[in-house]
């Protein structure tokens, strides 16, 4: 059977020739949580994924229990692209919070700027691990919470406390599918990444 | 044969040829791909082929590329790596001076984020 062509050559985005500077940044949380749906608010590209295998010993995960001791998962990645400015450009990476995807996000998180941890008010407990994992990496990183519809609201400073955050983490509540508030939580974590640089050095 | 893009022709995993390193430096992630005028020989791999068909028109970074190709963005690393060293490929890093990220890239950021209102 003739599959269709993956790679239709009007929607392939090429990269403008002044784009000089590639950033990054990791989006991650629980499952469901709307990483790819704040990807696809922001990028100017069709959102893309490549399906990275792992291959890890089994012990300890429930989800394999009874099978042998090495196991291959496969996850997928979806990540987008922004123009920030003409030559700046910023890739969006979604990537599972989960402890054993951690060999796939040591290399997705090399190098990057930090982290978006999303939250959803109706499962904060989901979002503990995922922080853990980005404080053990040394990311710096900014909560947004995804306000779903019908998920119930709260004041910043109740899920600050829930979430046991740190008083200098920024906590952003936005709408993953609405562009401005994803914008802000972009702009949350850059500012709060700035905090952790040092001071520039005079160009000598 | 028909080098056109497609489904992947053969198993991921036999893309490196059954090496465990590329044959040069491994490459960014996000390191920018640009296809030289350099003539691929025949007898070039189906993969290495649909990877510089990918090109032709413009540039990409190795994870869009692989994203495209329906490769894992390990395997595309292999395959870029090597048509780098062959001239086949220019690639450029990321971040133009090679360093981490500084203050004045993270600022320029914040101003094109504020811009993008």
């Amino acid at each position: 059977m003739d599959s269709v062509p993956s790679t239709d050559r009007g929607g392939v985005g090429y990269l403008p020739s002044a784009a000089e500077t590639l950033m990054k940044l990791v989006v991650t949380g629980p499952f469901g949580v709307g990483k790819t749906t704040l990807i696809r608010t922001l990028s100017e590209i069709e959102t893309l994924h490549t399906e990275e295998t792992m291959t890890q010993a089994g012990a300890g995960l429930d989800d394999t229990a009874g099978l042998p001791e090495k196991t291959t998962t496969t996850v997928a990645v979806d990540f987008g692209r922004l123009t920030v400015q003409d030559d700046l450009v910023l890739y969006m990476f979604g990537t599972p919070g989960q402890e054993r995807f951690l060999p796939l996000w040591e290399d997705i998180a090399r190098g990057a700027l930090g982290a978006l941890v999303m939250v959803d008010t109706r499962r904060l407990g989901d979002s503990f691990a995922v922080m853990d994992l980005v404080e053990e990496q040394g990311l710096p990183y900014a909560v947004a919470v995804n306000r779903f519809p019908d998920a119930p609201a709260h004041p910043d400073e109740v899920l600050r406390k829930h979430l046991d955050l740190d008083p200098g983490t920024p906590l952003v509540q936005c709408d993953a599918r609405e562009r401005r508030g994803s914008i802000d939580a972009l702009i949350a974590l850059a500012e709060h990444a700035l905090t952790r640089l040092p001071a520039s050095q005079e160009p000598s | 044969m028909n080098p056109g893009p497609g489904r992947r022709l053969i198993p991921a995993y036999l893309v490196t040829g059954g090496r465990s390193a590329p044959s040069g430096p491994a490459l960014d992630r996000l390191a920018v791909l640009i296809r030289t005028d350099t003539d691929l020989p025949t007898g070039t791999g189906a993969e290495q082929r649909r990877l510089c068909e990918l090109l032709a028109p413009g540039a990409l970074t190795v994870v869009e590329c692989a994203a495209h190709l329906d490769l894992p963005a390990g395997a595309t690393v292999f395959l870029a790596t090597d048509l780098v060293a062959s001239g086949h490929l220019r690639a450029r890093p990321p971040i133009p001076r090679a360093g981490e990220i500084d203050r004045s890239l993270v600022e320029r950021l914040l101003v094109g984020l504020r811009s993008l209102h």
